[in-house]
């Protein structure tokens, strides 16, 4: 056990793979800092789960290079590589108790009796099962398997800890706690992890950083906070968060500002300021329902009609039919409510809207 | 499967609905159970009636063959066989059905035909053609002599080697099918999981795919076992007569030496050494969930 255990950076290098003539990833870069909880957000389909066979050495890339610290682990098999891996549905052996279930890894590197037995009980303590040790699998809750799944990655101490979708199978009260659960291991102990799913709010929740992905490449990466208040396109703004696209004309950009017009028989004009506005022509304007308001009195807005009102709590959400037919919702906080059926004109706060390409750049 | 439920008392409704089910279970049952009863229970109540009604005395036929020296013996070689095939089948067995799970598309045809069409080829058959490549001047005995093994012919029939060769022949699938029917129920990520904790091959192999496929090898073996104690074809046709096994002794108790109640008595003690194995086996493992096939 070395104390850089778990704090090595991880580097894929023009990593790709194709099944037949399907191209599962494209030539695709990614680095991850040491200690960093990384979150590959993508639908099905998208590589996230092939990339991270990659990683744990499940599968042989086509090409490219995958280097774990300092080692070009490529070419190395996956137990060589010190690498934890929590499956989907576990994966746990149905033939051992919980105990040896987590002791695995230890006897398999021969670690003595007295240390594997201090390892797995402290293992078991962090995910809260230290009375479960003699306990067969099929005696335990999902919850419980996927805690000791998480147990037996971790004991061996690897270099590079993998999750794919662990909490797909759990019900939703458990999954919000799991997922505290992991992140609150993760601060005490941070280490490197990359974490697969399509579920945008666990990425929101545990990440460091997540890497939106989308036909076998990175569509963009960022902190949560970057990816939500600074979508590169359409695809990573509604992947994260709720987001109202409407489709207006840019008719000018200058410096930092552009000028552009709101597609629709207001023929809307406005403004927004930015570091990379695409060029004039058709493009979207991204408001989340939080940047969407009523308009004031004599200030310009776009007709809607309301459909439907949600009370969530404090916040109220709005849904909203546009002149142009298109659905708009809108989320105020201890805002009074509108009737439905109701006509309003509404407006957008202009710091919290965002111009993007009406198409991903290809 | 369904009675092993453990559900608390149910409320009405569903107490009438599950005696509705009991009903029609016990209907669907209904006719195996009188065949069952008339052709099998039934006589084998009269069996046993017969092998307590020696002239001698209820129990003296049992004694006869207990005190026996030759008697005896052919229980423990019928015994010894029946270990001796159970083990070369289940060694032979195990990496075939191995091959099995590995095969795709026409070559898994190919495999999977090769282990059941004997099953559609009768024992006698089967048995005869033993025979003929075993000869002394089979051809068994030719390739051995052309590749210069030996210089005489070898005596390949009418002895153990035969025997063993033709039961593990016949047998085999029994075997195969079973291991093959566990080996698929195994999780192929179990295998990656323990490749990821840091495990070689063999060390996966000896810690989760043997112990996971370890009930498919018992149900083999029982059945190869439990099938191999009453072999009569193979070892009559191709042992000798050193080679005498408990069915071929209740034949000769029967069709030679017209003793019935020896031939009863025999039969039972066979069927007393089935149903120990039986409840040995079913010690370790649930037969019936082996035996459904996905």
């Amino acid at each position: 056990m070395t104390m850089s255990a778990g704090m090595h950076g991880v580097s894929f290098r023009q990593v790709s793979k194709s099944y037949g003539a399907v191209r599962a990833l494209r030539p695709l870069d990614l680095e991850i800092e040491p200690g960093e909880f990384l979150t590959l957000l993508g639908p099905s389909g998208s590589g996230k789960t092939t990339l991270l066979n990659i990683a744990a050495g499940f599968l042989d890339p086509d090409g490219g290079q995958v280097v774990i610290g300092s080692r070009d682990v490529t070419a190395l098999p996956p137990r060589a590589r010190n690498v934890g891996m929590v499956f989907q549905n576990y994966a746990l052996f149905p033939h051992l108790d919980v105990f040896e279930n987590v002791a695995y890894g230890l006897r398999v590197r021969r670690v003595a009796d007295a240390e594997l037995r201090a390892r797995v009980d402290t293992a078991l303590g962090l995910v809260q099962l230290g009375d479960f040790g003699a306990r067969a699998i099929n005696q335990l809750s999902g919850g419980q398997q996927q805690r000791v799944a998480l147990a037996r990655a971790m004991v061996i101490e690897p270099d590079l800890l993998l999750m794919d979708e662990p909490l797909g199978a759990l019900d939703r009260q458990l999954r919000k706690h799991v997922q505290l659960e992991i992140r609150r291991l993760h601060n005490e102990k941070p280490r490197t992890t990359i974490y697969v799913t399509h579920d945008q709010e666990e990425a929101l929740v545990m990440s460091d950083r997540v890497a939106i992905m989308r036909d076998g490449r990175i569509e963009q990466i960022g902190t949560p906070h970057e990816l939500y208040d600074r979508p590169r396109n359409a695809y990573s703004a509604s992947f994260l968060g709720e987001s109202n696209l409407l489709p207006v004309h840019i008719d000018e950009v200058r410096d930092d500002r552009a000028s552009f017009t709101v597609d629709g028989p207001e023929a809307l004009r406005s403004q927004s300021q930015g570091d990379d506005l695409p060029g004039p022509g058709p493009a979207l304007l991204l408001a989340r329902p939080e940047a969407v308001r009523p308009a004031a009195d004599g200030e310009p807005g776009l007709e809607a009609v309301v459909e439907e009102t949600v009370y969530l709590g404090e916040l109220v959400a709005t849904r909203l039919r546009m002149s142009t037919g298109q659905t708009v919702w809108m989320r105020r906080m201890n805002a009074p409510p509108h009737e439905v059926g109701a006509r309003i004109r509404i407006t957008w706060d202009p710091a919290k809207a965002r111009l993007l390409p009406e198409k991903k750049p290809s | 499967m369904i009675l092993a439920g453990t559900a608390s008392p149910p409320p009405a409704a569903a107490r009438s609905q599950r005696a509705a089910r009991a009903v029609m279970t016990a209907a669907l049952l209904l006719p195996a159970t009188l065949f069952l009863a008339g052709w099998f229970l039934w006589p084998l109540g009269q069996l046993l009636v017969l092998s307590l009604s020696s002239p001698e005395g209820p129990t003296a036929a049992y004694r006869a063959l207990a005190e026996s020296e030759v008697f005896r013996s052919v229980f423990v070689n019928t015994l010894l066989l029946a270990v001796v095939v159970t083990v070369i089948c289940t060694l032979l067995a195990y990496p075939a059905a191995w091959l099995l799970t590995r095969v795709r598309g026409f070559w898994f045809s190919v495999a999977l035909y090769c282990v059941l069409l004997p099953f559609w080829i009768s024992i006698l058959v089967r048995t005869f053609s033993w025979m003929l490549l075993l000869e002394r001047n089979g051809p068994v005995n030719n390739l051995l002599m052309a590749v210069g093994a030996t210089h005489q012919p070898l005596r390949l029939l009418f002895n153990q080697f035969s025997v063993h060769v033709g039961m593990v022949h016949v047998l085999l699938p029994y075997a195969i099918l079973p291991i093959y029917a566990s080996m698929l129920k195994v999780d192929r990520r179990l295998l990656l999981a323990s490749d990821g904790l840091g495990a070689s091959s063999r060390t996966t192999f000896l810690r989760v795919f043997l112990p996971l496929t370890m009930p498919g090898v018992m149900a083999g073996a029982a059945f190869v076992f439990l099938l191999a104690l009453g072999f009569f074809i193979t070892p009559a046709l191709l042992g000798g007569p050193q080679n005498l096994t408990a069915a071929m002794l209740i034949d000769s108790f029967v069709n030679e030496r017209l003793v019935w109640p020896m031939a009863a008595a025999a039969s039972f003690i066979l069927l007393l050494m089935v149903l120990a194995v039986l409840l040995l086996t079913s010690r370790f493992v649930a037969i019936g969930s082996v035996m459904v096939m996905k």
